[in-house]
């Protein structure tokens, strides 16, 4: 293993394989806030040459976090393929980027060789692509998975519909789902985060979002976006719910943080599969972003990126249905701009894709961030391009509860009507009955009059 | 003298006068530009202002199914729906109003409270260690540090106050100028009738949340009362927050502090707001405590 390179002269010495992993990320507010990012533009190339050169075996061996000190370590290395692993781990990260851009490489053979990766190879490897790369190498890479319909197949473009109130008002919450069917937004997820997040109103949310989607016939899935244990007892007295929700991160630390841990995600999994309303068997719904370990000071000193991946790593353990990044939600102390921001979205897309998971985004800033609604137009396209499987909307992009901006309704349709892309089939048909969407998969006449569904 | 120019103008003015009668004033309009005088066929008239629209009230739909029903949702959520479309995308107004709102919001994290607004208000101007906003928002811990000398001002600028109010620009510099002035009369009136008297207060630049406690410490006060600016949403810029605790000490947990957020005109209205803060501050020194063992005591 050698950590040490010579470049323009200049002899870079690196203690750790940790420190060439942060040093060797694209410029991030948070690393350089954590104290790990490289101090200049070619102490950052230099590193990417060492990581380049490591063997996906000296990543295996030298775990971001101690195997005997983190549960999501533990979950990662277990779960790993050992027989794919063996026939892959003398391979260099720069092979494995090239391997995965080939053009005899397929999207299976892709699929087949993530088995063998560990989340710190995901992310090594991500160092080390452009953003035109993660595109490519993303969209050749297809993961489906099944709830009540299935995303993720090839052509498709979903979105979840967030209908979120800033005092979870339920006809105001139902009016804003209204407007985003009228625009074909929806066929992910109806996705509710509660203002009140105590037992009896995220039962009361389950309901209306259940009776919402029993009146129209809507051939998706709910989910109210509360903490996972306030679902769990929610379901047991009876919510009807699709899927379970929650927030994970890279570290047990960032884990129990969030008050999680691996036992309650598998045991919510187990009850949603029991006792919830979905055909499944993919009924987990999580959310990601870089930098959260951080902000919970459960980073161990590793950087953004590749706890974002070991966020990946534990979260395929329980076969989700929706996974997203909520990219630019963090604010500018983790992602500094637009730049950060869109580099961010796409290298989370693509390591949720290699790492096995339905990957979406929630393309956003907040109002203290250098980015606008051009920013995540730009975002959201490129996304489209590499195969995202769903983003997330709200109504004109604003959402009046988070107070920050997501894409908006409009924004779904321009990007399927762009790259012909198209919802998924049984939500498509039903949105042809509605006479949302014509056969060339445009809006009719009428599609964005939400009050369609009052007569 | 008449010049040409003037008499030209005068010319303009009477047709643009008579246009009301006449049956090509738009013909003699572009005509006029044509010339090279469009600054001379400048009307008098201001456009409305699109901020003052009142969304709730607006629907874009051409020809809505329900259009009653249409309306009724629309008063139940502070959302942007029935904004229609052209083709896929928003129509000019609702897109030019969504740009007019996130305008207002970064202007409100990237502007300073005026230093004039600091004096009337009698706040003693002080600022933590960042060095611009740049710095402010990517760097949470140094929102919260004061240097040496500074901490020597604010020691002998507040001596040991019972109370202490401190004012923080926060993520928007907006939110203080619009409600400062209601919210801290207010505050003072409310603590004078249990007699207490709070002066002295501050004014932080460049402040998180946090500072309050480097405060708490360097004066000794029974209570900390910031009155900080909230991130900005789109709906509005100027959301104020209250924290207030008893006591404070630097690193110590979060749930210590009582928070009254969302005060603006639309949501707890500034005056009501700081009769509110006062009632519990006296509630937290006769308790002695703050946050959730506020609650339990």
């Amino acid at each position: 293993m050698i950590l040490s390179t010579v470049l323009f002269g200049r002899t870079y010495q690196f203690k750790s394989i940790n420190e060439v992993m942060a040093k060797a990320n694209e410029e991030k507010s948070g690393d350089v806030m954590a104290g790990i990012a490289a101090e200049s533009a070619e102490e950052r190339v230099a590193a990417k040459v060492v990581l380049a050169n490591l063997t996906l075996e000296d990543l295996r061996n030298n775990p971001a976090i101690p195997y005997e000190q983190d549960e999501v370590t533990r979950i990662i290395q277990d779960s790993l393929n050992e027989k794919i692993y063996d026939s892959i781990k003398r391979w260099t990260v720069q092979e494995l980027r090239e391997k995965i851009l080939d053009y005899n490489t397929t999207g299976n053979d892709v699929r087949r060789i993530s088995r063998g990766l560990t989340s710190e190879m995901v992310a090594a490897v991500t160092k080390l692509m452009s953003n035109l790369d993660l595109i490519t190498a993303g969209n050749k890479i297809n993961v489906t998975a099944h709830c009540n319909t299935t995303i993720g197949l090839e052509g498709t473009l979903s979105a979840r519909l967030q209908p979120n109130h800033p005092s979870d008002n339920e006809d105001g919450i139902v009016a804003s789902i209204l407007e985003g069917l009228a625009y074909g937004s929806g066929d992910a997820v109806i996705g509710l985060n509660p203002v009140d997040d105590t037992l009896e109103s995220v039962k009361r949310m389950f309901h209306r979002l259940e009776e919402v989607k029993n009146k129209y016939a809507i051939p998706t899935q709910n989910s109210v976006l509360a903490h996972v244990t306030t679902q769990m007892q929610a379901i047991r007295e009876g919510a009807p719910a699709d899927l379970i929700f929650q927030s994970i991160a890279g570290s047990e630390k960032g884990n129990t943080a969030f008050g999680i841990s691996g036992e309650l995600i598998g045991e919510a999994r187990e009850l949603a599969l029991r006792e919830g309303t979905a055909a499944g068997p993919n009924v987990m719904y999580f959310e990601t972003g870089q930098g959260a370990e951080l902000s919970s000071n459960a980073h161990h000193g590793v950087d953004q990126l590749t706890l974002e991946a070991r966020c990946y790593g534990f979260g395929k353990t329980y076969e989700p249905f929706l996974v997203n990044t909520v990219v630019g939600f963090i604010g500018p102390e983790y992602l500094y701009d637009s730049k950060q921001v869109i580099r961010a979205g796409l290298e989370d897309h693509f390591m949720g894709k290699l790492s096995g998971l339905p990957m979406g985004v929630d393309v956003c800033y907040t109002n203290h961030m250098k980015a606008d609604q051009d920013d995540m137009e730009i975002l959201s396209t490129l996304l489209a391009q590499a195969g995202v499987n769903f983003l997330i909307t709200a109504p004109h992009g604003d959402d009046v509860m988070l107070n920050y901006q997501s894409l908006g309704y409009h924004e779904i349709q321009t990007l399927r009507e762009l790259l012909q892309l198209k919802p998924i089939k049984e939500f498509e048909e039903w949105l042809r009955k509605m006479d949302v969407i014509d056969l060339s998969g445009r809006l009719t006449k009428q599609a964005g009059d939400a009050s369609l569904f009052l007569v | 003298m008449v010049t040409n120019t003037e008499l030209k103008t005068l010319i303009e003015k009477i047709v643009l006068e008579m246009a009301g009668e006449s049956k090509a004033p738009e013909e003699k309009a572009s005509k006029s530009e044509h010339a090279g005088s469009t600054n001379q066929a400048v009307s008098e008239e201001v456009l409305p202002d699109i901020s003052e629209i009142l969304i709730k009230k607006e629907l874009l739909v051409p020809d809505p199914a329900d259009e009653e029903g249409y309306l009724d949702m629309k008063d139940k959520t502070p959302a942007r729906l029935g904004v229609w479309r052209s083709g896929a995308r928003y129509m000019t107004s609702s897109a030019l109003r969504f740009k007019a709102d996130h305008a207002a919001a970064q202007d409100a994290v990237f502007s300073y409270v005026s230093e004039d607004f600091v004096k009337d208000n009698n706040l003693f101007p002080v600022a933590t260690v960042c060095q611009d906003k740049d710095e402010y928002v990517t760097r949470p811990d140094l929102g919260r540090q004061f240097s040496d000398e500074v901490k020597e001002k604010i020691k002998a600028h507040c001596g040991s106050p019972k109370v202490q109010i401190v004012v923080g620009d926060g993520l928007s510099s907006a939110s203080i100028e619009a409600n400062l002035e209601n919210t801290l009369p207010a505050i003072k009136q409310g603590l004078k009738l249990h007699g207490i008297d709070a002066t002295n207060d501050l004014f932080i630049k460049h402040c998180r949340v946090p500072a309050m406690d480097v405060i708490g410490e360097l004066t000794g006060a029974d209570v900390v009362c910031l009155l900080v600016g909230e991130r900005p949403g789109l709906v509005t810029a100027e959301s104020m927050s209250a924290y207030i605790a008893y006591k404070p000490t630097v690193d110590m947990p979060e749930a210590r502090r009582t928070v009254i957020s969302n005060i603006h005109e639309g949501g707890t209205p500034p005056v009501e707001a700081g009769a509110h803060i006062a009632e519990l501050i006296k509630k937290m020194i006769d308790k002695k405590a703050s946050g959730l063992d506020l609650n339990k005591v």
